[in-house]
């Protein structure tokens, strides 16, 4: 099939998932602070959650690595990321 | 120098085992360099995203003879299609050349998959002797009196001593920001671009896209396909698959609070992409930033003890006909593996021997393209280039041809009515087409 869900597109992406997460939100800057959700929208992996409350819950298993969310957060501290430990995270295999 | 066991000092560190990481770690393992590539993916390539059409083929050449016929490589590219785009309409100006160089040695461009081709690229390097490690996060530098003096992995005992270290670690580097030599970057400065690696037949690709053999087009399309986030697309032939892209400003995607692999889906049911998709079967979908300001994000090259090279430099030309990344990492590679291994003769490795880089990178035309086209990225990246002109074109040629009865109009007051009818000013038309001439013609 040619037109695919975003569901149907994260199951063709391999990830070997890290225990530990390697990007980090801090949700009390999301939901005192920021306005925008810029994250919600830009994360080709739609891994941003916008919670009732206002704060933002974030899944890093499913992470690309590529810095989108962190060079679109206008918030200062709300996300922190390093790359996931060596050989885990996601691993292309045609792109 | 103070001296560290011979297993953690190496001539030359390189992070990142990209295009950049891989031609340097090539070349300074031929001069004989104890030469060190790490890699924080399973294997070279896993972590790499491009369109991909790799331009550096006689580059290549230079090093590897005839590196084609051993390489993965997918289809060589000698036909290009640049498409205008309104929601119902398409206007193209299609290029095709059978002509030596293009259907010939050593072909103008190679359409890859960079976890093949990145991967074969790393083991040629190998294969002239640096040690290449994966599965290997480099974290930081480590610091000498003062200069640059190794890396730290994350792992047990990680501390790895070099001469020289080439940060080739890509768009995020964090190398070049924990040496001090790369600022934080704005939103308007990078794209995101999503993409997919959809299967089809050969036979299919080969009658589909009016190609004979190993042919490949390249498409790429401007205008209202990214609606009004400003970015463009792209759809490449390889062997048995279709890579196809959506690029768009991360700036403008916040500001339009647009999901990227929404307008990806969008670009598909286009009714002038649709057709070209049709019956494919998605294998792969992937993502990755794109440095796309060039030249106004370029940190600074070198400092001592350390140089900066590929897309961590921000050597990716994105410049309306241009957008090309692979053949500049190379090149940069190249020009920062020539200055370490002068500086190893040398013997000295501060940053007024290093500075040799600047007229190396000269040489191999990376710095004189991007001062070249400097004023490129912030102009035809913006909105009236990328989205509202090729729209404007779309749209007028839908007017030209349509026969309905009603009098034929001539083309300079249908033009007139069209630009009026939009949001643009004449005057910023008329400042617009000087910038195009001054950006393309001289």
């Amino acid at each position: 099939m040619v037109m695919t869900t975003h569901e149907e597109k994260m199951r063709t992406v391999r990830f070997r998932v890290a225990a530990a997460p390697h990007i980090v939100v801090n949700p009390d800057i999301c939901r005192n602070q920021c306005t925008v959700h810029a994250c919600v929208y830009v994360c080709p992996a739609n891994l941003f959650v916008p919670l009732d409350d206002g704060g933002i819950l974030f899944n890093y298993e499913q992470c690309f690595e590529c810095g989108t969310c962190y060079i679109a957060c206008n918030q200062e501290g709300a996300i922190r990321w390093a790359y996931p430990d060596g050989g885990y995270g996601v691993t292309f295999r045609e792109s | 120098m103070t001296t560290h066991p011979a297993n953690q000092q190496f001539d030359v560190i390189i992070a990142g085992a990209g295009p950049a990481g891989s031609a340097a770690a090539l070349l300074t393992a031929r001069a004989g360099l104890k030469v060190l590539l790490l890699e924080r993916g399973e294997y070279p390539g896993a972590k790499n995203v491009s369109g991909a059409v790799f331009y550096g083929s006689a580059i290549l050449n230079e090093l590897i003879p005839g590196w084609w016929e051993q390489a993965p490589v997918e289809r060589h590219i000698c036909r290009r299609n640049i498409a205008f785009m309104s929601p119902a309409t398409a206007v193209a100006l299609d290029f095709r050349c059978a002509g030596p160089g293009y259907a010939t040695a050593p072909y103008n461009g190679f359409t890859v998959l960079r976890p093949k081709f990145d991967r074969w690229l790393a083991a040629q390097a190998e294969a002239a002797g640096a040690f290449v490690l994966t599965s290997a996060v480099v974290d930081d530098v480590l610091r000498e009196k003062g200069r640059i003096a190794g890396v730290r992995v994350r792992r047990e005992q990680g501390d790895i001593y070099g001469k020289v270290v080439i940060a080739c670690d890509g768009v995020n580097s964090f190398l070049a920001k924990k040496a001090g030599l790369q600022r934080e970057f704005h939103p308007h400065e990078l794209s995101l671009g999503v993409k997919e690696v959809i299967g089809l037949d050969p036979a299919v690709i080969e009658d589909r896209f009016h190609l004979t053999g190993n042919d490949g087009i390249a498409f790429e399309y401007l205008g209202a396909i990214t609606e009004d986030v400003h970015g463009g697309a792209f759809l490449y032939t390889n062997r048995d698959s279709l890579s196809l892209g959506l690029i768009g400003q991360i700036s403008s995607l916040v500001e339009r609070r647009k999901r990227p692999y929404e307008l990806l889906e969008r670009f598909k049911a286009h009714p002038a992409v649709a057709p070209l998709v049709r019956g494919g079967k998605l294998r792969e979908y992937s993502a990755h930033l794109i440095p796309e300001s060039g030249w106004a994000m370029k940190p600074k090259l070198y400092t001592d003890g350390m140089l900066v090279a590929g897309d961590a430099a921000g050597f990716c030309l994105a410049a309306g006909l241009y957008l090309e990344g692979m053949n500049y990492a190379m090149q940069s590679g190249l020009a920062a593996a020539e200055t370490a291994i002068l500086a190893c003769q040398k013997g000295n490795f501060s940053a007024r021997t290093l500075a040799v880089y600047q007229k190396h990178l000269k040489q191999r035309h990376v710095s004189t393209d991007f001062r070249a086209y400097r004023h490129a990225p912030s102009f035809v990246n913006g909105p009236r280039l990328q989205n509202l002109y090729p729209e404007i074109v779309a749209q007028g040629m839908e007017q030209i041809f349509r026969v309905d009865g009603a009098p034929k109009r001539k083309i300079l007051p249908l033009a007139y009515r069209m630009v009026r009818q939009s949001s643009i000013k004449p005057g910023q038309l008329l400042r617009d087409v000087y910038q195009v001439a001054r950006t393309y013609l001289w």
